[in-house]
C-alpha cells in the first residue's frame, strides 16, 4: 500500500536521510524505532510532504506523490498524526475534525469517529487549546481518520502523554485498522507501546534502516539495544 | 436653549458618530481579515477602498449617458460591482506579488506600499487628478425628521444598514462556512493545514481578494458621504489600522467594539473642542490604553 524507496531528504547541503526504502502492506501496522535526532521525523515530514525530498520515490496505493503539495497526497490517501498533535489550538474541537473533512462529500462528521473517542463527543465546544494532552493527541487522529485514508502515519503519538491514555491509544489504533483495514505507519521509542500495535518493526539509526524484524520473532533486548542511549 | 434642543443636538451628533462607525468599521473588517488573519499590512487597503468607489462613479456616468431609466436604481447593482472590482484587483495582486512574500510578513508592508503609490498614480492618470462624485439617486437625499429640530440624513442611514449587512455576513462566512474554517484552520497552523488537505495557497488567495473586496464595499459607501480622488482612500488607511490594533488583530468583534468607539470618541469629543485637539485626545487615549492592554481589547482566551 505504502512504498518507499531510496528516500534521500536533505536540510540546506547536509544530507539527513541516506536512501530509505521499505513497504507497508494493507491491514498492517508498522513501526519505525529510533532515538531521537536519528531521522523518524524528518522521514514523516517527507512522507507527508511537510519537507521537500531530494531523490526517491513515494508511492500510495500505485501512485506516485513525492512530488506532490502536502493537500494533494491527503486527497491520495495519506493522512498525517504529526509530532506533537498540532491540532488548531482556536478552533473548537469540532471544527478541528471538520478540517480533515476537505475532499469528503457530506462535511458532517461521522458518528463512527466519536464512538472511537467519546471523550471528543462530550468535549466538540470546547477550543483544542484547552484540551489536555492526551486528549488532543486523540483530537489529531480523529482529524486524520475523517480524510478517509489509505495510509495513516503518526509520528510519536505517545510523547508527554500519560500511561493510561497510551494504552488507549494503542487500543484505538487496533481497533482502527480492524474496521478500516488500513496501513498504520507509527515512529516510537517506547517499545512496550511499539509491541502492542505493530505487525513489523524497523529500527532507523543515523538516516538509515538499521534493522527489521517481524513482532513475532523481535528479539525485544536487541531493539533495546538500539533504543538506549 | 430649551432641554429638548440640547438632546436634538446630542442625538444628531451622536448619530454622525455612528455613520462615521460605520466607514471605519467597513475599512476596518476588510484589513482585520488580511491584517488579523493573514499577517499581511496591506498598505494598499485604502487604494482598493477607492477603486470601489470609482466603480460606483463609473456606474453613475453609465446610467446618466446611456440608461437614465435606471438613474434610481443603478446604486445597488453598483455596490455588487464594487466587491468584485475590488474583489478582482485584489486576487490579481495576491498572485503576482503578496504569495510571494509570506515568509516575510514585514516586507508586505513595503510592497503594498508601492502597490498603494502605484494604484493612486493609475487613478491621476487614467481617471483625473480632479475629484469626482456620482450623481446619487432620489431616494438617498434629504433626511428623516421624526419630529422637529431632529434631522437624521438617509445616506448615513443607509450607510449604516450596509455595514450592519457586511459585518454579519463575514462574521457567518468566518465561523459558519467552509471557507471560514479554512481561513481559519490556516491562520492557525499553515503547513498543518496543508497536510490535512486543505489547499491553503487558494485559501490565501480567496481571502486577501475577499478582504479587498470589502475595502471595494467601504469605498462605495463612502461616495454616499464624500467625493472620491485618486488619495481618498489614503486617508483612511491610518484610521483603519488603528481600529484593527486597537480590537485585538485576531479578533472581528473587537474591530466592531473597537470602531464605535474611536468613532464616537472623535465625534463627541469635536463637538466640545476643535476637530484636531478631538483626534489628539482620541490617539491618546488609544496609546494608553494599549500600553496596559497590547493585545488589544479582545484577545482569545486559550492555552498554547
Amino acid at each position: 500500500m505504502l512504498n518507499v524507496s531510496d528516500l534521500v531528504v536533505c536540510y540546506g547541503q547536509s544530507e539527513a536521510l541516506h536512501g530509505i526504502s521499505f513497504e507497508a502492506n494493507k491491514n498492517e501496522t508498522v513501526a519505525i524505532m529510533g532515538r531521537n535526532g536519528m531521522g523518524k521525523t524528518t522521514l514523516f515530514k517527507s512522507l507527508m510532504g511537510v519537507l521537500p525530498t531530494r531523490s526517491g520515490s513515494i508511492q500510495v496505493a500505485g501512485k506516485e506523490v513525492s512530488k506532490d503539495e502536502s493537500y494533494r497526497r491527503v486527497a491520495k490517501g495519506i493522512a498525517y498524526v504529526p509530532q506533537g498533535r498540532m491540532i488548531f489550538p482556536t478552533l473548537s474541537v469540532e471544527e478541528n475534525i471538520q478540517t480533515g473533512l476537505e475532499n469528503a462529500a457530506v462535511k458532517k462528521v461521522p458518528d463512527e469517529i466519536y464512538a472511537l473517542f467519546p471523550v471528543l463527543w462530550e468535549m466538540r465546544r470546547r477550543k483544542g487549546g484547552n484540551l489536555s494532552g492526551g486528549q488532543q493527541q486523540q483530537l489529531a487522529i480523529a482529524r486524520a481518520l475523517v480524510t478517509d485514508p489509505k495510509v495513516l502515519l503518526l509520528d510519536e503519538p505517545t510523547e508527554g502523554i500519560q500511561p493510561s491514555i497510551i494504552k488507549d491509544i494503542a487500543k484505538a489504533l487496533n481497533e482502527i485498522r480492524k474496521m478500516r483495514e488500513i496501513t498504520i505507519v507509527v515512529s516510537e521509542q517506547v517499545l512496550s507501546f511499539a509491541m502492542d500495535v505493530a505487525d513489523r518493526l524497523f529500527v532507523i539509526e543515523g538516516g538509515r534502516l538499521v534493522h527489521e524484524s517481524p513482532r513475532a520473532s523481535t528479539d525485544v533486548a536487541h531493539i533495546k539495544q538500539f533504543l538506549s542511549v | 436653549m430649551a432641554f429638548a434642543d440640547m438632546l436634538n443636538i446630542g442625538m444628531m451628533q451622536g448619530f454622525a458618530g455612528l455613520s462615521l462607525f460605520a466607514v471605519l468599521l467597513l475599512m476596518g473588517l476588510g484589513l482585520a481579515i488580511i491584517f488579523g488573519q493573514m499577517g499581511v499590512i496591506n498598505m494598499a487597503h485604502g487604494e482598493f477602498m477607492t477603486l470601489g468607489a470609482y466603480t460606483i462613479f463609473l456606474f453613475s456616468t453609465l446610467a446618466e449617458s446611456f440608461f437614465p431609466q435606471f438613474t434610481q436604481s443603478y446604486f445597488l447593482v453598483a455596490i455588487v460591482a464594487a466587491f468584485f472590482v475590488a474583489f478582482l484587483a485584489g486576487w490579481c495582486v495576491e498572485w503576482a506579488l503578496i504569495r510571494h512574500l509570506y515568509k516575510r510578513p514585514l516586507d508586505t508592508l513595503l510592497a503594498t506600499w508601492g502597490v498603494s503609490l502605484g494604484m493612486q498614480q493609475c487613478f491621476r492618470s487614467f481617471i483625473g487628478p480632479k475629484e469626482v462624485s456620482p450623481t446619487l439617486p432620489d431616494w438617498l437625499m434629504g433626511s428623516w425628521s421624526p419630529h422637529e429640530g431632529l434631522d437624521i440624513p438617509i445616506n448615513g442611514l443607509f450607510v449604516m444598514a450596509l455595514t450592519l449587512v457586511v459585518t454579519g455576513g463575514v462574521l457567518l462566512a468566518l465561523y459558519k462556512s467552509r471557507w471560514g474554517l479554512r481561513v481559519r484552520a490556516t491562520v492557525a497552523n499553515r503547513p498543518m493545514a496543508n497536510a490535512i488537505g486543505i489547499n491553503t495557497k487558494k485559501t490565501d488567495r480567496m481571502t486577501y481578494a475577499i478582504g479587498c473586496g470589502i475595502a471595494g464595499v467601504a469605498g462605495a459607501a463612502f461616495t454616499t458621504i464624500g467625493s472620491t480622488g485618486p488619495t481618498s482612500g489614503s486617508l483612511y488607511i491610518v484610521d483603519a489600522f488603528l481600529v484593527v490594533t486597537f480590537g485585538g488583530a485576531a479578533s472581528l468583534l473587537g474591530t466592531v467594539a473597537s470602531a464605535f468607539g474611536i468613532a464616537q470618541m472623535q465625534s463627541i469629543s469635536e463637538f466640545f473642542m476643535t476637530g484636531s485637539m478631538a483626534k489628539v485626545l482620541t490617539l491618546m487615549t488609544i496609546v494608553v490604553i494599549l500600553m496596559m492592554r497590547p493585545q488589544g481589547l479582545f484577545a482569545s482566551k486559550i492555552r498554547h
